[in-house]
């Protein structure tokens, strides 16, 4: 994709704000339109690096993930887990009704 | 219509011609881990609400995953089983989607490089016929939680327990052709699941769920829109839900209609699928790698010591059962389904008669445990004195029909079969004076048949020896009574 088009429309900043459930003011919009196109086109630069040989990279570390051996050592703290929940009931999560 | 086309499985035969189902299975396995993948909170079914829950699983800022061995173990074990490609490297991604049930807002999955690449298996179609479906695919992936919508009439319940549990989805090739073998697939990968230890395989529960992709389309032509039918949890379900999902395409089809690509569930009251309320951005996921977690790594020497792990797998098991026990490859079909069944059979038939022992145990065991609802595990009939009652079959001791009085003692009394013949005086008479004796006296007392037999109604000889079968309480060894009632009548 080119650094010189806009790729991000008003049509697009909706679609992203109701997939993350974000409430966007109609004001704030163009705003937030025009920032994300400068950092795509920010982030567009690399694609002047040709990387035609190169695997993907999804870790710069050079680490490899640590395991963990199968033992239950946590949970028994629904007291903790329940604590911020605006609503909770008999140790469960209680929410507005999500179904169908 | 014409009546006489012969329809394949699997085919439909509209108004405008013979139309195919195409169809792929999904299959999320729970992996049989003591904790979760993530995190150390407890990964059994059944705890109080939010018990089993880590600040890992309720998603709290700040907190990291760090993933399971085990469970990366058994992913690379029934990879393996699948006879597919195993990869060194893999990597976890975010799947993006708002539900409550998720508290991070994203399923950790794995999408660009699964831990299990192509695979196939070969399954067991009813006619005794087999064919191969390949395996696209093998991914780990976090479980969601447990919503209850029937407490409270305007708001649901939320149990995090399952939120973060391990699961694995199998994904097949578009390769199977009709709801048969979709429910053969499923049993067959639920076969190899237990086989490896993987995962319980317990759909009632379901440790086991799956997802049907259908479409349809005339014989030989492109693939069609399909379908997704959600979360199915028996193979019932699952043959009558891509039955009458692939019923409903042909006839929007045929009426000259368009399918539309969409997620749909089955419902098990009316037996047809409907869709879920439209979701429009459903499958909009925005996947990308999880910071969170470096790719996943090991050596090809790391997954040998897993290979040299892995138990006898069904197929060459049920090869080796019919070349060492000389049973059929039907009767070996039915015994390698369950690793029990087999364990049970070559402990039972160890040294013994292997195809009786088999018979015996297809038809009369499995027979009585099913009439009583008993599982093969807790049989009061220990595969021991099965062998023992295989023996004393054989070697004459007792006959077949008295061995079935035998068995039926055996169900109730729990008893060895040896003793149950000492204390009720069941051997088989097969002394020739003895038999003699019962041969004597049952034609003293038939005079006019044994004139009438002598005098040609060859018919007459099975009565003689249902009578000295009779006076002997069936204990008489009936080849014995045959050959001697044979040379007392010429």
């Amino acid at each position: 994709m080119s650094n010189k088009e806009s790729i991000v429309d008003i049509p697009t900043v909706n679609k992203i704000a109701r997939l993350s459930r974000l409430n966007i003011p109609d004001a704030s919009k163009q705003n937030l339109t025009n920032d994300l196109n400068n950092i795509l086109g920010f982030v567009a630069q690399l694609d002047e690096v040709n990387t035609s040989d190169v695997e993907p990279l999804a870790s710069v570390t050079g680490h490899k993930l640590p395991l963990r051996s199968d033992k239950v050592t946590d949970g028994n703290i629904e007291d903790l887990v329940l604590k911020n929940a605006p609503e909770s009931s008999s140790g469960f999560f209680v929410v507005p009704k999500v179904i169908e | 219509m014409n009546e006489s086309i012969n329809l394949k499985p699997g085919q439909i035969n509209g108004e405008t011609g013979i139309w195919e189902m195409v169809i792929g299975l999904e299959i999320h396995a729970q992996i049989s881990s003591k904790s979760k993948l993530f995190s150390g909170a407890s990964a059994s079914f059944g705890a109080d609400a939010n018990s089993n829950v880590s600040l890992v699983d309720a998603a709290m800022p700040g907190m990291l995953p760090v993933i399971n061995e085990f469970c990366v173990e058994q992913a690379v074990k029934t990879g393996l089983a699948l006879n597919a490609k195993i990869n060194n490297v893999s990597i976890f991604d975010r799947k993006n989607y708002f539900y409550a049930d998720l508290p991070q807002g994203y399923q950790i999955s794995q999408f660009t490089k699964p831990i299990v690449g192509e695979g196939e298996i070969i399954i067991d179609l009813d006619d005794g016929l087999q064919t191969t479906i390949g395996i696209e695919r093998l991914h780990l992936e976090q479980d969601a939680g447990k919503s209850l919508h029937d407490q409270h009439p305007s708001k649901s319940y939320i149990d995090l327990n399952r939120t973060g549990v391990a699961l694995m989805e199998i994904v097949s090739k578009p390769d199977i052709r009709s709801p048969q073998e979709a429910g053969a697939y499923v049993k067959k990968i639920r076969s190899i699941l237990r086989y490896v230890g993987a995962c319980d395989g317990n759909m009632e529960e379901g440790s086991l769920r799956a997802d049907c992709n259908v479409s349809v389309r005339k014989l030989g032509e492109e693939f069609g829109t399909r379908c997704e039918i959600k979360n199915l949890n028996s193979v019932r379900f699952i043959i009558q839900a891509i039955q009458s999902e692939a019923e409903r395409q042909v006839e929007i089809l045929e009426e000259g209609g368009k399918i539309n690509q969409e997620t749909r569930l089955f419902d098990t009251s009316t037996g047809e699928t409907r869709s879920m309320r439209s979701k429009e951005d459903a499958h909009d996921y925005r996947y990308f790698p999880d910071p969170d977690l470096l790719p996943l790594e090991f050596s090809d020497s790391w997954v040998q010591k897993i290979k040299e792990t892995l138990p006898e797998l069904p197929d060459l098991l049920k090869k080796r059962l019919v070349t060492d026990f000389g049973i059929t490859p039907y009767d070996a079909s039915i015994l390698v389904e369950e690793k029990d069944y087999v364990d049970f059979y070559q402990k039972a038939a160890n040294g013994k008669d292997g195809k009786l022992t088999a018979n015996w145990m297809i038809t009369e065991l499995f027979g009585a445990l099913k009439k009583e609802s008993i599982s093969l595990s807790n049989s009061p009939i220990s595969p021991e004195n099965l062998g023992q009652l295989i023996d004393l079959i054989s070697d004459g001791t007792i006959s077949g029909k008295i061995a079935k009085d035998v068995f039926a003692e055996m169900m109730i009394s729990k008893k060895s079969p040896s003793d149950i013949v000492k204390d009720k005086g069941l051997e088989q008479v097969s002394d020739d004076t003895e038999i003699l004796k019962l041969i004597d006296k049952v034609m003293l007392e038939n005079e006019d048949k044994v004139k009438d037999y002598l005098g040609g109604k060859d018919k007459l000889f099975g009565f003689f020896v249902g009578q000295v079968m009779k006076l002997s309480q069936g204990k008489a060894n009936p080849g014995i009574v045959n050959k001697l009632l044979k040379e007392k009548l010429k």
